[in-house]
C-alpha cells in the first residue's frame, strides 16, 4: 500500500514534447513509473522514445486507461490543462508548474470541485512512491521503500529530509510536495488522513514553513483524528516579516504564519517537533524506535 | 509586488471608490503649493513607504493651514521611519501624500483577501477601524466579519449588503458600503491583488463613506498579465541587490547577518539559514538559485552573494536534483575568474554528480571547505567567520 499512486498507476505526460516535460517523463520511466501516453495539442500521432503522443486528453484515456496526469504547461495553461484532466475523468493531476496567478488557482479548484480529480500542486515536485512509482520531477535513487510518509511544501528540502531518512536506513512509504503556492490542490490535511488510513505507513514527517495556516490546521487535524505519530520541521524560523522567501506562499503577513506559532501550534497537538535541520531524520528514527 | 498608498488611491479612484481629495509630491518645496491647491484648512501630510505603522512612526502628521503642511512635509522627508514592518533599518521617505482632512465620525476596517485554508476569496470587516486588525482578531475576533466571496469579480449584492450592515451601516451609507465593496471586489479579481485593504475606512460627519487609506498588494505570479501595472513598482523601495535579483531570475532576500548562503530550492534555504543561526551565526541573505538553474543562472547568483559588503563568509549548499552539482562546480569557479572573492567558502554539495562537483571544487585554485553534512557546514562555516561569531 502506498497513498496516491503505486507501480499500476497509469500515467500521461501533459507537456511531454517540452524540453522538462520529455527530461522528467524519460526519468519517471526509468524510475518504473507506467507513463502510457503524452499530450501536446497538435503533436497528436507522434512518438516520444516509445510514449503515444496525443492531441487531447480524452483521446488518450480512451486509448490507454491513463488515469492519472502529470503537467508541465508554463503557468498561462495551467488552468486549462487541471480542466481537461478533471473532464476527462482521471483522479489525479500533479502540477509541476510554478508561477500560477493565485486567483486562477482558486477558480479552477472551485470548478472541478464536483469531479473526483484530486490535484496536487502546483509549483511542487510531485509524489513518489518509493520502489513502484515516481509522479514527478525527484531525484528517484535517495528514496527507499518504508513506512515513513513524507509530505512537504517544499521541493529540496524534501530531497535533504529523505536523503537523511534512507541513510539511516529508514525507508519511506510516499512522499509528496504539496507545492508552495497559497492555494494548493492537495494540503497537509488531506494527505494526514490519507496517510492515517494506509497500513504500510507508519509515521508521518511533516515539512512545513512559513506564512498562511496550513500547519495550524494540520496540528489540529493530528490532535483529533491520528493515531500515528508525526514529526514535524518548519523552515523559516529566522526568517523575517514582510518578504516573500521564494515561495509566493512563504512570507510572514500581520505578525501571522511565523514559524514559531506554528511549532507551538503542532506541539500542543502532541507533533514531536524538530528545529534542527540536521536531525530531522534521526527525529524520525527515534520515534520509530520508540514505538 | 506592494504599491504605495498613494497608487492604490489611484486604483480606487478608478474603480468608482471615493477617497480623500489628496496630492503626492517628490520635493519638499512642492509641499506648499500641493497644499494651496488642495484648499481648505487641515491637511494629512502621509509618508509613501511601503510599510504599515507609519502613523505610530511619525510618518503620518496632521496639519493645520497651508504653511504647517509644507513645514511637515519638510520635516518628513529624507527621514527615515522605523516601523514594526520596516525591520531595524527603517524606510527612507522619498515621496509624500498630502490630502485633505476629513471630520471622522466613525473609523471602520476592510479588506478584500484570499481565505488559503477555504481556497476562497474573503471579505474581512470590521467596526473597530483604525487600529491594527491583528489587534482586533486577537482581543475581540467577534467583532470581525468574514464572508466569503464569488469567483468571477462579480460579488453578488447580497454579500455586499450583508457586510454592510452587519458593520452596523443604515440609511444611505449602508448603500454606499455595499457598493464600494462590490468595487473593490472588481478591482481585486481584476488586478490580481494578493490584498485590497482599507483602514480606516471613514464615515464623514457629513455621511460621506471615503477609503482615507489604502493598501494594495499584486500576486507577483500575476504581473505578466498586467502590463499596466509594471510601471508601480517603486525601485528606491527596494534593495538594489533585490533588483538585480530579480533580473538574474533568482530569489534573492536581503539580512543582516555576515554569512552568505547559496542554496536551490526556497525552503532548503530557509532551513540552512535557520541552521546558520542554529549554529551561533547569522545570514546574510536568502539566495535561492530555483529549480531550473543554468550555470549563468550560478555564476549570477554567486556574484550577487559576494557583491553585498557584509559577507564575511559564504555556505553553498546544494542538493542536486535536476540541478546537477558539477554545474554548479563549475558555475562558481566561472564566477570566481571575474571576481575576486576573499571571503572562506563553505561548500555543501549532495546529490546528482556531487562526487564530480566536490572534485572540481577540490581542484580548483581557491581553498574551499568542503562539508559532508548539513550540520557540518554549518559549524564550519560559523567557525570560517573571521573573528568567529559575534
Amino acid at each position: 500500500m502506498s497513498i496516491f499512486v503505486n507501480k499500476d498507476t497509469k500515467v500521461l505526460v501533459q507537456g511531454i514534447t517540452g524540453k522538462e516535460g520529455s527530461f522528467h517523463a524519460r526519468n519517471c520511466i526509468e524510475y518504473g513509473t507506467k507513463i502510457v501516453a503524452g499530450v501536446t495539442p497538435g503533436k497528436g500521432g507522434q512518438k516520444m522514445d516509445e510514449v503515444p503522443v496525443f492531441n487531447t486528453i480524452e483521446q488518450a484515456v480512451r486509448a490507454t486507461g491513463a488515469e492519472a496526469a502529470l503537467i508541465f504547461v508554463p503557468p498561462p495553461s495551467a488552468p486549462d490543462a487541471i480542466l481537461e484532466a478533471a473532464d476527462a475523468g482521471l483522479r489525479l493531476a500533479v502540477i509541476i508548474t510554478d508561477g500560477v496567478p493565485t486567483i486562477d488557482m482558486l477558480k479552477v479548484l472551485q470548478q472541478i470541485s464536483c469531479y473526483d480529480l484530486r490535484v496536487i500542486g502546483p509549483n511542487c515536485p510531485g509524489v513518489i512512491t518509493p520502489g513502484e512509482a515516481k509522479v514527478g520531477i525527484m531525484p528517484g535513487y535517495i528514496h527507499r521503500p518504508g513506512h515513513v510518509g513524507v509530505i512537504s511544501r517544499s521541493g529540496t528540502l524534501t530531497y535533504e529530509v529523505v536523503a537523511q531518512l534512507t541513510a539511516l536506513g529508514v525507508g519511506q512509504s510516499t512522499c509528496l510536495g504539496i507545492g508552495g503556492d497559497p492555494v494548493v490542490g492537495t494540503d497537509f490535511v488531506d494527505c494526514l488522513a490519507a496517510f492515517e488510513a494506509d497500513p504500510q505507513t507508519h509515521a508521518v514527517l511533516m515539512i512545513g514553513e512559513i506564512g498562511g495556516e496550513a500547519e495550524e490546521k494540520a496540528a489540529a487535524f493530528v490532535k483529533a483524528k491520528m493515531s500515528k505519530p508525526v514529526v514535524s520541521f518548519i523552515a523559516g524560523l529566522s526568517a523575517p516579516p514582510g518578504k516573500r522567501m521564494g515561495h509566493a506562499g512563504a512570507i510572514i503577513s500581520g505578525g501571522k504564519g511565523t514559524a514559531r506559532a506554528k511549532l507551538d501550534a503542532l506541539a500542543a497537538a502532541g507533533v514531536h517537533i524538530v528545529e534542527d535541520p540536521a536531525r530531522i531524520g534521526a527525529t524520525v528514527r527515534d520515534v520509530l524506535k520508540a514505538q | 509586488m506592494k504599491l504605495h498608498e498613494y497608487q492604490a488611491k489611484e486604483l480606487f479612484a478608478a474603480y468608482g471608490v471615493p477617497i480623500p481629495r489628496g496630492k503626492v509630491i517628490t520635493n519638499p518645496w512642492q509641499a506648499y503649493e500641493a497644499a494651496q491647491e488642495l484648499g481648505g484648512e487641515r491637511f494629512i501630510v502621509k509618508a509613501q513607504i511601503h510599510a504599515g505603522g507609519r502613523g505610530k512612526a511619525g510618518g503620518v502628521k496632521l496639519a493645520q493651514g497651508v504653511a504647517e503642511t509644507a513645514r511637515l512635509a519638510e520635516e518628513m522627508f529624507g527621514r527615515v521611519l522605523v516601523t514594526p514592518q520596516t525591520g531595524p533599518a527603517g524606510k527612507k521617505v522619498n515621496k509624500i501624500l498630502i490630502t485633505e482632512a476629513v471630520d471622522i465620525e466613525r473609523e471602520y476596517y476592510l479588506a478584500i483577501l484570499v481565505d488559503r485554508n477555504a481556497k476562497k476569496p474573503a471579505i474581512m470587516a470590521s467596526a473597530e477601524g483604525g487600529v491594527e486588525i491583528e489587534q482586533v482578531a486577537a482581543q475581540s475576533p467577534e467583532k470581525i466579519i468574514i464572508e466569503h466571496g464569488s469567483f468571477t469579480s462579480d460579488l453578488p449584492s447580497f454579500v455586499a449588503r450583508k457586510i454592510a450592515y452587519g458593520l452596523g451601516f443604515t440609511g444611505k451609507p449602508a448603500g454606499a458600503c455595499a457598493k464600494m465593496i462590490q468595487n473593490l471586489y472588481r478591482l481585486f479579481f481584476e488586478k490580481d491583488c494578493s490584498l485590497v485593504e482599507v483602514n480606516p475606512l471613514v464615515l464623514t460627519k457629513q455621511g460621506d463613506l471615503l477609503a482615507v487609506d489604502a493598501k494594495v498588494g499584486i500576486d507577483d505570479n500575476a504581473l505578466a498579465r498586467h502590463p499596466e501595472l509594471r510601471g508601480l513598482r517603486d525601485y528606491d523601495e527596494e534593495e538594489p541587490l533585490e533588483i538585480l535579483a530579480r533580473r538574474y531570475d533568482v530569489d534573492y532576500v536581503k539580512l543582516d547577518g555576515r554569512i552568505g548562503c547559496m542554496v536551490n530550492g526556497a525552503g532548503l534555504a530557509m532551513a540552512t539559514m535557520d541552521l546558520i543561526k542554529l549554529n551561533g551565526g547569522e545570514p546574510a541573505n536568502f539566495l535561492d538559485i530555483k529549480g531550473g538553474a543554468n550555470k549563468q543562472n550560478v555564476v549570477n547568483a554567486f556574484k550577487l552573494l559576494t557583491a553585498d559588503q557584509r559577507v564575511e563568509a559564504v555556505l553553498i549548499n546544494i542538493f542536486g536534483g535536476i540541478v546537477r552539482c558539477d554545474m554548479v562546480a563549475a558555475g562558481i569557479l566561472e564566477a570566481m575568474k571575474e571576481i575576486e572573492v576573499k571571503a572562506p567558502i563553505v561548500v555543501r554539495i549532495e546529490g546528482t554528480n556531487a562526487q564530480e562537483g566536490r572534485r572540481i571544487l577540490q581542484e580548483a585554485d581557491f581553498p574551499f571547505v568542503v562539508a559532508d553534512s548539513l550540520a557540518d557546514a554549518a559549524r564550519k562555516v560559523v567557525a570560517a567567520l573571521p573573528g568567529g561569531a559575534r
